[in-house]
């Protein structure tokens, strides 16, 4: 008893009933949403948005926003499919087929620490800053790959694999590294000390560094690791599709990203937001679009009602919450 | 002294302009619909090689997107830098109508690559497309029926759903199902869209699956969608239930007719348009073709063309049909 009470008072609890709601609303019209089948379809949409949502949250926690991450996505993902490419006619071999997913990290974290340095040494906005290098990055794409797709056959079938062949239960590779992501961004926001300093920073930049935080550094690394799961989440993009095209890999992605965060409870205003609230919110969007086409909602009206139903989520996750935790409402400083 | 040799110089320098001026080699541009698509890879490749050929100048430009206005400036720019030829894949049938003017004021050759302005064709000189358009849908239903056996359920993953070529193609492709005998038993049970992304393509291909579990056939007219059917049913061992056909460029598709996804699909030479476009627009320029319906004349390697109403061109007459048999003979 006492747990389901834990569980209610929970910031999450709202979310989790609305995902167990509209999966049984979907059932009630198409029973086999309600299949193992399906959940393998869901769980195999979500890893990249999983992956980069991690880093995200961190971001927004600390009451920036990173816009840049589906820039980011491609640029990773367009260097290693590159390095596939060419890679016998500039080094004269073969890279190993694991090669690209350092290569992608490491550039990602790269790009992720410009931002994070534009933002720290200049004072200026995240907004600001990525919205630009959202821009930058995606121009440097095309400029890199002179506007040129990476065709499937370049794509090592042992990368493909990750997202086909299965260690478990005929559960894909790239789901265990989506949930061990969201593992380890648990065990660091929670049991290191940047970890919680990254919450003190999100609910007061001001007085965070009058407690001994170092808020450029705290900063830089945040948006690093966001870069970085931009990065992985890029060459798992070409895992799971088999190509790296200049202007679509990536484009859009950072608004379904940012999406689920919101969706997960993490508040826009920093200082909020929890692992388990966002893995919830990418799952939720992942049952909303593997259900708009089940339930043959026409092409025409699926992006209006993918909309309302994440406006839906956000109104009656904030009206449970006001009302469901009041009394362990917590006094914002 | 100073003065002569600056008077000098001046001479020079217009004696060359000169010169160069009148060995100038003509000017051909095409504009895509956007960058980063590897269909127009192959498009381009045609105007290339076609102008190493025949010594003409060529470059390519596109926006970054494929939006109705966003190719105004290109022309603009193309105009301003005063071309010959433009080649256009145009993103609107009407919003371009203008600008397109402008250009034919200044005596440029404006030929529409690709695609046509439907209903404003008098905005462009002529259009080239890779076959008469008209038969692309009875094609593709032959195609899956011969797949299927000409029986069963079939279903149809097309690109945008204002997408114009697409919506024309499923047009044919039902009004075949409806009228021609031979097609009576198989039955059209969705059309769905994928919006040319490959995560809304396969949720789309993936309920397709869950909700017509006697699922035949799926035609995905479009290159983006019939890679991701290909991959779902690729991940899910269901080749032989289930038969993705479409059009698909065999760069893409090479690894599904390889392991035995896909048995067959089709679509046409893009670079043959670039190829055919350098030949027609040189020779309207000098004289050689006379750009009137029903004239003809001859481009190496395609052979005797004819310019249809409305003059339009075709660089072939059927659609190509790509299998393990030939698919390593293409190489775009």
């Amino acid at each position: 008893m006492s747990l389901i009470r834990t569980l209610l008072v929970r910031r999450e609890a709202g979310i989790a009933v609305m995902i167990v709601l509209f999966c049984l609303a979907v059932g009630a019209f198409r029973p086999q949403f309600l299949t193992l089948d399906q959940l393998r379809i869901i769980l195999l949409l979500v890893p990249l948005i999983m992956i980069a949502a991690m880093g995200q949250m961190m971001v927004i926690v600390a009451r920036h926003v990173d816009l840049s991450i589906g820039s980011t996505l491609g640029f990773s993902a367009m260097v290693s499919g590159m390095l596939y490419r060419f890679d016998v006619d500039w080094f004269g071999f073969d890279v190993p087929w694991w090669t690209g997913i350092p290569v992608s990290i490491v550039v990602g974290a790269g790009l992720g620490l410009v931002n994070g340095l534009l933002i720290q040494l200049f004072r200026l906005p995240a907004i600001i800053v990525t919205l630009g290098t959202l821009s930058l990055y995606r121009g440097l794409t095309f400029i890199i790959s002179n506007a040129k797709q990476i065709d499937r056959q370049w794509i090592p079938s042992e990368l493909k694999g990750l997202s086909q062949t299965s260690p478990v239960f005929g559960t894909p590779w790239i789901i265990f590294i989506a949930f061990g992501v969201a593992l380890a961004t648990y065990l660091f926001l929670m049991h290191t000390r940047m970890g919680r300093q990254i919450y003190a920073i999100g609910s007061n930049p001001v007085a965070a560094p009058l407690r001994g935080i170092k808020v450029t550094q705290v900063t830089l690394v945040v948006f690093t690791i966001s870069g970085a799961l931009a990065g992985l989440a890029g060459i798992l993009y070409a895992s799971r599709w088999g190509f790296v095209n200049p202007s679509n890999t990536g484009s859009g992605f950072e608004f379904q990203v940012i999406a689920a965060v919101v969706i997960g409870g993490v508040s826009i205003n920093g200082g909020v937001g929890s692992v388990l609230g966002t893995v919830l919110g990418v799952l939720l969007l992942g049952c909303v679009a593997a259900a708009l086409p089940l339930l043959g909602i026409p092409g025409t009206s699926q992006a209006a009602i993918y909309g309302a139903v994440i406006l839906v989520a956000l109104v009656i996750d904030r009206t449970v919450r006001r009302q469901g935790i009041a009394g362990f409402k917590r006094v914002q400083p | 002294m100073l003065k002569k040799s600056l008077l000098l110089g001046l001479a020079a320098g217009i004696a060359l302009a000169g010169a160069a001026l009148a060995a100038d080699p003509v000017k051909i541009v095409y504009i895509g619909k956007n960058t980063g698509n590897p269909y127009f890879d192959s498009i381009t490749g045609g105007f290339q090689d076609a102008c190493k050929a025949k010594g003409c100048e060529f470059e390519f430009v596109a926006p970054a997107t494929a939006e109705a206005t966003s190719q105004i400036p290109f022309i603009e720019a193309q105009i301003q830098r005063g071309v010959n030829v433009i080649g256009i894949a145009p993103n609107s049938p009407d919003a371009l109508n203008q600008v397109l003017d402008d250009a034919r004021a200044k005596g440029i050759l404006v030929l529409t690559v690709n695609g046509d302005l439907t209903g404003n064709e008098s905005h462009r000189d002529a259009t080239i497309l890779p076959v008469n358009f008209d038969i692309v849908g009875r094609d593709q239903v032959e195609m899956v029926g011969s797949l299927i056996g000409y029986e069963g359920e079939i279903a149809i993953l097309s690109a945008t759903t204002e997408a114009p070529d697409q919506n024309k193609w499923i047009v044919g492709m039902n009004d075949t199902l409806k009228n021609d005998p031979k097609y009576a038993k198989m039955k059209l049970v969705a059309t769905v869209y994928g919006d040319d992304q490959p995560e809304k393509s396969t949720t789309e291909m993936e309920a397709l699956l869950s909700n017509y579990p006697d699922l035949k056939g799926v035609i995905a007219p479009t290159t983006v969608g019939i890679a991701a059917a290909a991959q779902v049913v690729q991940s899910r061992g269901i080749a032989d239930k289930v038969h993705v056909t479409g059009l698909g460029l065999p760069s893409e598709m090479r690894d599904f007719i390889k392991d035995g996804t896909v048995k067959a699909f089709q679509l046409w030479s893009p670079y043959n348009e670039g190829w055919l476009a350098v030949h027609f627009a040189l020779g309207v320029l000098d004289g050689s073709i006379k750009n009137e319906v029903g004239s003809t004349f001859e481009v190496p390697n395609l052979g005797k063309i004819t310019i249809n109403a409305n003059n339009s061109i075709n660089t072939q007459a059927e659609l190509t049909t790509f299998n393990a048999d030939n698919i390593d003979q293409f190489n775009f």
